[in-house]
């Protein structure tokens, strides 16, 4: 392993240290602000999996994310809990249907194509959502509890409780983190990082590069719905919102903006593209500019895709060189 | 003379109103090199593609293995036992030579692979492909990225992954391509050991080549076989020396 790698996982590690100890001196405010970055993250490295190993540019991840949290808005009973045992598993799997049926259909097309009818896919869930009375219409629907884990008596984590569900979705987006890790390492894995590379040579290698695609666009679907899942639970309402382009534009900039390809990378740009958010709208900073905040936002964005094109990680594997490079010399 | 292990009869192909090969039958034996050679624009690719997969015949047949294999897609054909390289290299460039074998050796497998298990963990998989790295004289440069590769290097990749995929037939387009006079030397050593072990297609424009592995030399001209047969036979054949060799020579 090289120095660089190794500063990089060190990082990591530090990063992760630094998210589980915050809530011992965080405020309520940074806490609800992290846990929506962290759900945030879990959607930006599932979409990372399909568009920065598999090279399959997708303008349609927000439908997934927003079919689970409306499954779960429509599981929740009025004024109860709804069991996150039931909810979870549920709409993880009918989004993992949803992803499967998607992508039986937009996986025969390719580049230009790809982009076009992933993002035809989504307005039609969100047009579905917002002008049908199916969820509420353009109002969404509110979830007035949040899911219970309680098993009979026993209710360890309450998620009520921000602190409580913090460290849920803390855990969760570790558990994205290193799933996708190992997928990505396995021969499955590396299967997809060659169709990215060079499709017609896996294919002559004896490869069914269509199955290995959607096996990738189920995955990524599923977890883009786990995050979706999360974010109805942190706000604790739905609407069709969730489900538009614009939110598929943000998690890809994201991506662009924390660097494809490396997962982490899908990590930096969610807490950048947030946190820079949160500044360029602070009154005290900006006055009367700050409500243009997304002004700012896009000239940030074009500086980083211009200076740094393979987004802000690689200034941490800049870094690293730069260390390694000390370290030898 | 052994039974042929491919049999291709009456190949075509036409692009819209161009027809980029013509009525193309060629047998493929183990233990024998043929080598197709022809003009540049003589169809020579086009056939590769249609016996690989990568386009279907317009007409004619394809039989491979006791079956008619012309409709059937490019990666079936690779699991059946038909292995190719390509005219430019074609490698996955950021992984290393031996991830890029291993990738190879993997698409073997009959049965799935545990998702969250680490490609470098199964033996099999990685001595599969470490053997055919060992077999075109790439062991030295296993962990070097195969986009770091000299070009001569990247061409002696292409053949051991296809090595890696156990194949009975190898489909070569140009393996000299661009290759200096010391690496064509060597690799020409190499095919002729890879040639023992299997039935070998070989389109390539160096002569040298040709002559010192062909068993059987089959020219093309304009999308058609001019002659075929006994190399020494069809060198001498004054159609092919208007058509090709005298050109060749000049």
């Amino acid at each position: 392993m090289q120095d660089s790698d190794r500063l990089i996982r060190w990082l990591i590690v530090l990063g992760a240290v630094c998210l589980a100890l915050f809530p011992l001196a965080g405020s309520t405010f940074y806490l609800q602000l992290l846990t929506k970055i962290m759900i945030m993250a879990i959607f930006a490295m599932s979409l990372d999996l399909i568009v920065g190993y598999t090279g399959l540019v997708s303008l349609g991840q927000s439908a997934y994310f927003g079919f689970a949290a409306y499954m779960l808005a429509l599981a929740s009973p009025k004024g109860a809990a709804a069991s996150l045992w039931l909810t979870l598993p549920g709409a993880l799997a009918a989004t993992a249907a949803l992803s499967l049926a998607i992508g039986l259909l937009v996986l025969r097309t390719a580049g230009i194509y790809f982009i076009m009818v992933t993002l035809a896919f989504a307005q039609m869930l969100y047009y579905l959502f917002h002008d049908t009375g199916l969820g509420g219409g353009s109002d969404g629907i509110y979830i007035h509890v949040r899911p219970s884990l309680a098993l009979g008596d026993f209710n360890p984590v309450n998620l009520a409780d921000h602190t409580h569900f913090y460290y849920l979705v803390f855990a969760l987006m570790l558990g994205a983190y290193l799933l996708l890790r190992a997928v990505i390492a396995s021969p499955f894995g590396r299967v997809l990082v060659a169709i990215r590379e060079n499709p017609v040579r896996v294919r002559s290698l004896g490869f069914q590069v269509f199955n290995y695609k959607l096996g990738a666009f189920v995955l990524a679907g599923t977890l883009a719905g786990l995050a979706g899942y999360l974010s109805a639970c942190q706000f604790g309402f739905v609407n069709p919102e969730i489900l538009s382009w614009h939110y598929s534009g943000i998690v890809l900039m994201m991506l662009l903006l924390g660097g494809m390809g490396r997962l982490y990378g899908a990590v930096i740009g969610a807490f950048a593209f947030i946190l820079v958010q949160e500044l360029f709208s602070l009154e005290a900073l900006f006055g009367d500019f700050a409500r243009r905040w997304q002004l700012s936002m896009g000239v940030f964005i074009v500086l980083v895709v211009l200076l740094l094109p393979r987004g802000l990680s690689d200034l941490v594997e800049r870094l690293g060189r730069g260390a390694a490079k000390r370290a030898a010399g | 003379m052994t039974e042929p292990v491919l049999v291709a009869t009456g190949l075509t192909r036409q692009f819209g109103g161009l027809t980029a090969v013509a009525g193309v039958s060629l047998e493929l034996a183990h233990g024998v090199v043929h080598a197709v050679i022809g003009p540049n624009g003589a169809g020579k690719s086009t056939l590769a593609n249609m016996l690989a997969g990568e386009l279907r015949p317009s007409a004619g047949s394809i039989r491979y293995a006791g079956r008619e294999i012309s409709q059937l897609s490019a990666d079936r054909r690779s699991r059946m036992g038909i292995g190719r390289s390509y005219q430019t290299t074609n490698v996955v460039r950021d992984f290393s030579a031996l991830e890029n074998c291993r990738l190879a050796a993997q698409s073997r497998e009959p049965h799935a692979f545990n998702w969250l298990r680490s490609a470098r963990s199964y033996r099999g998989i990685v001595e599969a492909a470490e053997r055919s790295l060992e077999a075109v004289g790439l062991a030295q440069r296993a962990a070097v990225p195969a986009g770091h590769l000299s070009h001569g290097e990247q061409r002696q990749l292409e053949i051991a992954m296809c090595l890696a995929t156990r194949p009975r037939v190898l489909l070569l387009d140009e393996p000299l391509a661009g290759m200096g006079a010391e690496e064509s030397v060597s690799m020409i050593e190499l095919l002729r050991a890879i040639a023992a072990e299997h039935a070998v297609l070989l389109i390539e424009h160096d002569m040298d080549a040709v002559f010192a592995l062909a068993g059987v030399l089959t020219v093309m001209a304009s999308g058609a076989v001019l002659d075929s047969g006994e190399p020494a036979r069809v060198r001498a054949n004054p159609a092919v020396q208007e058509a090709y060799l005298g050109e060749y020579d000049a």
